[in-house]
């Protein structure tokens, strides 16, 4: 088994002006998809939401400390699962699922040290 | 035991990589399980294959006789490395299949595990992987072509293309990228992406985007072989039946595409006698079939508009209807805006000139075809035959900005000259 990060990106406007309804639907889509995982050989081994890049602070070296993301996007890392998953394919198929309806998904590879 | 002449050995050699190297690799990926390894392994065999078919003659399996001997380096290797290595195999791999162990005497093409070599492509044509990285991976692992050799098909440096391999094989093994004949659930999307990789092996070959010869003919040849492959190991597949027609078509006016001197001729001026009747009639066969599937496949479809040309007898007796009507479907099915500028261009000898020129108007917005040479191309040839010179010089002008193809410059440029208001 190999594990694999999720890292979701999204549009950060598309939340702060979304209803309850639809923060629910987000809400039921991630249950959704965390029920769904391990019908595809595949296992949820963490995951975070984080809270949006107006909270961040970033500290780049030999700089100060600035008000902000490290880099600002449009689309920007709102939240992550990490899988462990036998393949490649495997782990595209569960990022396939991953909600993201503001954005998408990007899946790397953890480093392992031996 | 006679000595074979050393030059016999040697085209027996090259005869075997020409036709093997796939099998032989790709059977002794699936003991290294590391593309590197049992690329060595497999560049080994061929070489010791130099000297011992000069002392023991050329065996009656060579394909057989090099996946032994790429497998035996392949287990030695491997024990060298000892236990951890193998705990961490770097391409993933099907349970069900034998591993290190297995027997080592497995034939060539047609015996026991056809599917090595399926493997293989569908691995080097990943959709993680980049177009480019692709068709490197194709050429180098499938073809055997070394790294200069695959620079140069495509105009790159060498160490630019070696970067570019050494990337693509690092995130195979790091990603886990698996080496498997996907499920028949996954296979018509691979094997899209895999004839997508074989169509531009084609087209970059027939009509190479620079440079002084408009065909670069090895890497014609080779798609071609790996088309046959494909069809080999996927016999029922439309699209790959699509493909090898499509292919051996238009190669078919290989030799008939270009003049004296070089110059370039259109279908129109070319030698019909001339075509490969060998391989329009397999090409035909081909497109007879891959048209029974319902809904037809892009590749059939364009195979089936090749066909037409390939069987009428002039250019004058061509069924332009036959044509448009064809490409209306092709349009219908897979919309883009290369095949509404063939289309544009059927309906314009189907039409008349200035029909077509229309057809073509529609399609000046689109931004897929900022910069295609032949959209100007073409509306210079309608503008031409309308008589409106200036318009067709422009036209012509703005294509020649947009190749940089010696032989098809060479054609434009004449167009320019024929129609020059004050020669000098």
């Amino acid at each position: 088994m190999t594990q694999y990060m999720i890292l979701i990106y999204e549009d950060e406007a598309s939340y702060e002006n979304a209803s309850p309804e639809l923060l629910g639907e987000v809400m039921q889509a991630h249950n959704d998809f965390s029920a769904q995982v391990e019908q595809h050989g595949a296992k949820i081994v963490g995951g975070e939401a984080l809270q949006p890049t107006g909270t961040a602070t970033s500290l780049r070296a030999g700089s100060d400390v600035t008000d902000g993301p490290f880099v600002e996007t449009k689309e920007a890392l709102g939240g992550f699962y990490v899988i462990d998953a036998p393949d490649l394919d495997t782990a595209l198929a569960v990022a396939k699922l991953c909600p993201a309806r503001f954005g998408g998904v990007e899946v790397r590879p953890v480093m392992t040290f031996d | 035991m006679t000595d074979e002449p050393a030059s016999a050995v040697a085209a027996a050699v090259a005869d075997a990589h020409r036709r093997e190297w796939a099998f032989v690799l790709a059977a002794t990926v699936r003991v290294t399980r590391d593309l590197d390894v049992a690329e060595e392994c497999a560049q080994d065999a061929f070489a010791a294959a130099l000297t011992d078919w000069r002392t023991n003659g050329v065996p009656a399996r060579p394909g057989a006789w090099l996946t032994t001997a790429a497998k035996r380096r392949a287990l030695n290797v491997l024990r060298h490395r000892g236990v951890e290595r193998r705990h961490l195999p770097l391409l993933v791999e099907d349970d069900v299949v034998p591993g290190p162990g297995e027997a080592l005497d497995d034939g060539p093409a047609g015996a026991q595990l056809p599917d090595d070599r399926l493997r293989l492509i569908v691995t080097c044509c990943h959709p993680a992987l980049d177009r480019t990285a692709q068709v490197a991976l194709t050429l180098r692992l499938m073809c055997g072509l070394s790294t200069a050799e695959v620079a140069r098909a495509f105009l790159v440096s060498e160490p630019t293309m070696a970067a570019r391999i050494t990337r693509a094989k690092k995130k195979i093994a790091v990603a886990r990228i698996p080496y498997r004949v996907p499920s028949a659930e996954e296979l018509p999307e691979r094997v899209d992406a895999v004839l997508g990789v074989v169509h531009l092996l084609f087209t970059t070959g027939h009509t190479t985007p620079s440079g002084d010869e408009l065909v670069r003919r090895d890497l014609v040849e080779r798609s071609i072989e790996l088309a046959r492959m494909l069809r080999r190991l996927l016999p029922e597949d439309p699209a790959v039946a699509g493909l090898l027609a499509l292919l051996l078509l238009t190669d078919a006016r290989r030799e008939t595409r270009t003049g004296p001197g070089g110059r370039l001729l259109l279908l129109e001026e070319q030698d019909r006698a001339r075509w490969d009747r060998g391989a329009i009639a397999e090409g035909v066969d081909l497109v007879r079939e891959a048209l029974r599937a319902r809904p037809p496949t892009r590749y059939a479809l364009q195979a089936a508009i090749a066909a037409v040309h390939a069987e009428t007898p002039s250019w004058d007796d061509t069924d332009w209807r036959e044509i448009v009507a064809l490409y209306d479907v092709l349009t219908r099915l897979w919309p883009s805006p290369v095949v509404a500028l063939n289309r544009a261009v059927a309906v314009g000898f189907a039409r008349g000139a200035a029909e077509g020129l229309a057809a073509l108007d529609g399609l000046s917005a689109e931004p897929q075809l900022a910069g295609y040479g032949y959209l100007p191309a073409a509306r210079g040839s309608f503008l031409r035959r309308l008589g409106r010179t200036a318009e067709a010089r422009e036209a012509y002008a703005e294509a020649l900005l947009l190749t940089e193809n010696a032989v098809e410059r060479e054609f434009l440029a004449g167009r320019l000259r024929e129609l020059d208001p004050d020669p000098t």
